[in-house]
């Protein structure tokens, strides 16, 4: 069949293999999902279609020879500051299918990123800081409401009942991703590490897998839009319940697993029939406004005998701190507020790349709000949307939440080079795929997933400690240990913090 | 115009300061002269460096006992008019009168200061139904952050803060406190990195009968500080001093906790700690951090609490400063350096050192202040 040549879409990247090297082994070729490595018998060497690459890294990775590169594609459309190159392919695919765009993991677009301009604190001469190599170095959190007043028992003695609360070892946890849009292996990497960390995982809108239920004590389970493989056996699998009213990569849609994604495990953990599309509706149909959530919270409160702390966990989108203080007094424990840069299996681009607001302004409008309300007691922040390390937590944490969530982060430990294709359901490293889940051995996922929040953690404790300060509770809030760099006077005076020499 | 006249005044900016506390008090209620806790500053003199002390005395106005005794800084006589309205309009003036002083040359830029006698006008009080205290404490709040210029530095009952920018034995001569008698003083010495500008940043700091003289440098602040705030306090000094009088108040008079319990908030035991105590004990330690965590007070600290009928020494949980005990007959001495004691009391045998997170609370018997 002749091809269009308006069909073809000069691809993003360029394969380039050193002849000299390559031995003919055709690992690539097995280790690519996307087909773009071929043995070419009559010339007795690899070839590539570039335009199927998807710049995995798979086959740079696994090349015994080192002879594969993949680099940026140096044809191009003629320089255009204005239509820039994917403006331009964009619609040259939309003009083809007439559909919508499809993106996969975060926005990756030029936006700023507000964690980059904000510099930590630490002590000199009037202070000391504090070794925690030699110190007690606290790093325990808990997550949930703080008790109202005082109760004493006739003896005057305080009764100590607190509210139910979630305690983590550290303030991380493994944000919502759900079985189907990641595997199976990558679910149990994700559990495992959480319970050798004391932290927690999220199993994400696509119900439990009934193998990880021994994992309840660390689990939190998710009850969305589309209330896929809700059931009671769910709630009472977990240590906590969040309620998915947003997702910071698609703020005011809801989500779509496709009917090919469907099958066996993933569709009777779904409770959906195998090859049956998942759709979450874009809004919970019976959540139409704030008095319906508190419906909903106590609900599930109801259903597991208040004995778990609820989550809301809500997309940040411009009037977020109203939205939190509403939240705030519906009832839940927790609120999870997700950055427009988190991560998604799949979103539709525009929604992807242009709704939602930075996680940063965010958290510190709402913590802001909160305490302005006098509602902070009422409610544990958790924030995500792009948590990219250690110091990241730290500034989260200076702004005001109480814990961060990550699953970008996370997925980077497990093997994701982020080449953004999770929707394809070929992922080539075994975490957004069911086909080739055993190239993740979940055993080296958790390991990999535990060395990495421990290294977080002594990060954070070095941080603390150059700070003078031995307990995460100190940090929480303490903006004045924060600085910005190349910020504005009006988003300084959103994130609370001073410029850097004053 | 002078350099010094673009410089920030305290509370604009936030100063780092090293210190000298020290404290007196007599179990049995006995008054003395404020001539001891003066002296016991002087071997502690180089802990200062002349800008700024203070000192709080105890029982200090037995004729007016029952009257909030509110002592104010002006910067000019206008604002004391401004300021008066204020009080006449919720309070009935009982007394008002220059604090008495002596002209030294050691304090200069001295500001107006008045002392007043208040009692509440009734039918305000029950018209906003709130109780005394919280009256009390809304007016000084609204008072120093509302009328530039003014600014409440003791509000207490049968209680008294004196303080200025100068060396501490040199504030103690300058108020006359010789002339006063108290069963419980404590006493301040500052080293403040920056020249504070004005009087009110100096230590102790005091609200209602609640004092506080503090030598370190906390690192929580800013978590404190926008806790507490939630609560109607306004930390317009941006002081370590000022956030923890403010947190005493809010934990021993708003949520009813003991000292104790507060010292298991401020200077909450690590996990490690708690999990090794008796059962119940840890219970009650786990709620106590739980239910405040951002009440924990970190980095550097050794304060006096000072509040009618007693004392609360208390240390950060690392003991990052010095502080030390002593007793001799009914009366306990705490200070900074044990040579501050021995001024007082060359007598004693037993220094004790507090351990970080132990309080050492004294209190007067009871009927005898």
């Amino acid at each position: 069949m002749k091809q269009n040549p308006l069909d073809y879409i000069i691809p993003e990247s360029e394969v380039v293999r050193n002849i000299t090297r390559c031995v003919n082994c055709r690992i690539c070729e097995k280790q690519c999902p996307n087909e773009v490595h071929k043995f070419n018998e009559k010339l007795n060497c690899m070839t590539a279609d570039e335009s199927l690459c998807v710049n995995c890294q798979r086959c740079v990775a696994t090349c015994p020879a080192h002879a594969l590169k993949i680099q940026k594609n140096e044809c191009a459309f003629r320089e255009n500051h204005n239509w820039k190159s994917d403006n331009i392919k964009e619609i040259y695919k939309q003009a083809r299918t007439g559909g919508v765009l499809l993106s996969s993991m975060g926005n990756p677009n030029k936006f700023p990123v507000y964690f980059d301009r904000i510099l930590i604190n630490a002590s000199q001469v009037t202070n000391p800081s504090v070794d925690p190599l030699r110190e007690p170095m606290e790093t325990r959190v808990f997550l949930g409401k703080k008790p109202g007043e005082i109760r004493r028992d006739p003896d005057g003695n305080i009764i100590p009942e607190l509210p139910v609360h979630l305690e983590l070892s550290m303030p991380v946890m493994f944000s919502a991703m759900s079985y189907g849009s990641i595997s199976y292996n990558a679910h149990k990497s994700l559990a495992a590490a959480a319970k050798e960390l004391g932290i927690f995982y999220n199993t994400g809108e696509g119900g439990l897998h009934e193998d990880f239920y021994c994992y309840a004590d660390n689990t939190v389970v998710q009850v969305a839009s589309g209330r896929f493989g809700v059931h009671e056996k769910y709630l009472d699998s977990a240590a906590a319940i969040e309620i998915k009213m947003g997702q910071g990569a698609k703020p005011g849609i809801g989500g779509h697993l496709p009917g090919t994604k469907i099958i066996g495990d993933v569709s009777a953990t779904r409770m959906i029939p195998e090859g049956s599309d998942a759709i979450s509706p874009a809004p919970h149909h019976d959540i139409y406004s704030i008095e319906d959530l508190r419906q909903l919270v106590y609900s599930l409160k109801e259903a597991t005998q208040y004995k778990k702390p609820i989550i809301v966990k809500v997309a940040a989108v411009h009037n977020i701190a109203a939205i939190a203080a509403g939240i705030a007094r519906s009832g839940a424990d927790i609120i999870a507020i997700d950055g427009f840069r988190g991560g998604t299996g799949a979103a539709p681009t525009r929604i992807r790349d242009n709704v939602g607001i930075p996680i940063e302004l965010a958290l510190a409008a709402v913590d802001t709000r909160l305490r302005e309300e006098g509602t902070r007691n009422n409610v544990s922040l958790i924030v995500g949307g792009s948590i990219r390390s250690a110091a990241d937590v730290v500034k989260a944490i200076a702004l005001g939440a109480d814990a961060c969530y990550i699953a970008t982060a996370a997925l980077i430990a497990l093997g994701c080079h982020l080449c953004r294709t999770c929707g394809s359901g070929k992922c080539s490293w075994g975490i957004a795929t069911a086909d080739l889940v055993k190239r993740l051995d979940p055993e080296e996922g958790a390991r990999r997933l535990v060395n990495l929040m421990r290294a977080w953690k002594h990060e954070i404790k070095e941080m603390m400690g150059g700070m003078g300060i031995n307990s995460i509770e100190a940090l929480c809030g303490n903006r004045l240990m924060l600085r910005g760099v190349n910020l504005t006077e009006k988003e300084l005076e959103i994130l609370g913090i001073y410029h850097a020499g004053e | 115009m002078k350099a010094g006249e673009l410089m920030k005044l305290e509370g604009e900016i936030r100063i780092p300061s090293g210190c000298a506390v020290s404290a007196m008090i007599s179990k049995e209620g006995r008054r003395v002269s404020g001539q001891k806790i003066i002296e016991s500053m002087i071997p502690m003199h180089e802990r200062s460096n002349g800008l700024g002390g203070g000192f709080a005395g105890y029982g200090i106005y037995p004729d007016f006992k029952d009257f909030y005794a509110f002592h104010i800084f002006f910067n000019d006589k206008y604002i004391i008019e401004e300021c008066e309205k204020i009080l006449k309009d919720r309070f009935e003036i009982v007394k008002s009168e220059n604090i008495p002083i002596r002209k030294i040359p050691e304090i200069t830029d001295v500001p107006y200061i008045k002392r007043y006698f208040l009692a509440p006008l009734a039918s305000v009080l029950a018209r906003l139904q709130i109780d005394e205290k919280e009256y009390v404490v809304r007016t000084v709040m609204d008072i120093n952050t509302k009328i530039k210029g003014a600014y409440v530095f003791s509000s207490g009952k049968n209680m008294g803060t004196f303080k200025a920018v100068g060396y501490p034995e040199d504030v103690g001569r300058f108020y006359r406190l010789d002339e006063y008698e108290a069963y419980s003083w404590t006493a301040h010495g500052r080293y403040p990195t920056n020249t504070p500008g004005w009087w009110g940043g100096a230590h102790p700091f005091g609200l209602l009968d609640y004092t506080v003289v503090h030598n370190g440098e906390i690192s929580s602040y800013d978590a404190n500080r926008r806790y507490i705030e939630m609560f109607g306090y306004k930390c317009t000094l941006q002081t370590d001093t000022e956030v923890i009088t403010y947190i005493a108040d809010y934990l021993l008079r708003r949520k009813g906790l003991t000292l104790n319990e507060t010292a298991s908030v401020i200077a909450a035991p690590f996990w490690t700690t708690i999990q090794q105590k008796p059962q119940r004990e840890a219970a009650r330690l786990e709620f106590l951090r739980k239910a405040f965590p951002s009440l924990l007070i970190t980095g550097p600290f050794s304060i006096i609490l000072g509040f009618s009928g007693g004392l609360m020494a208390l240390n950060d949980r690392l003991k990052l400063r010095s502080m030390v005990t002593a007793q001799k007959g009914d009366t306990v001495y705490i200070a900074s350096e044990e040579a501050a004691i021995r001024r007082m009391e060359p007598e004693i045998s037993d220094i004790y050192a507090p351990a970080g997170g132990e309080p050492v609370i004294v209190k007067v018997e009871e009927g005898k202040y």
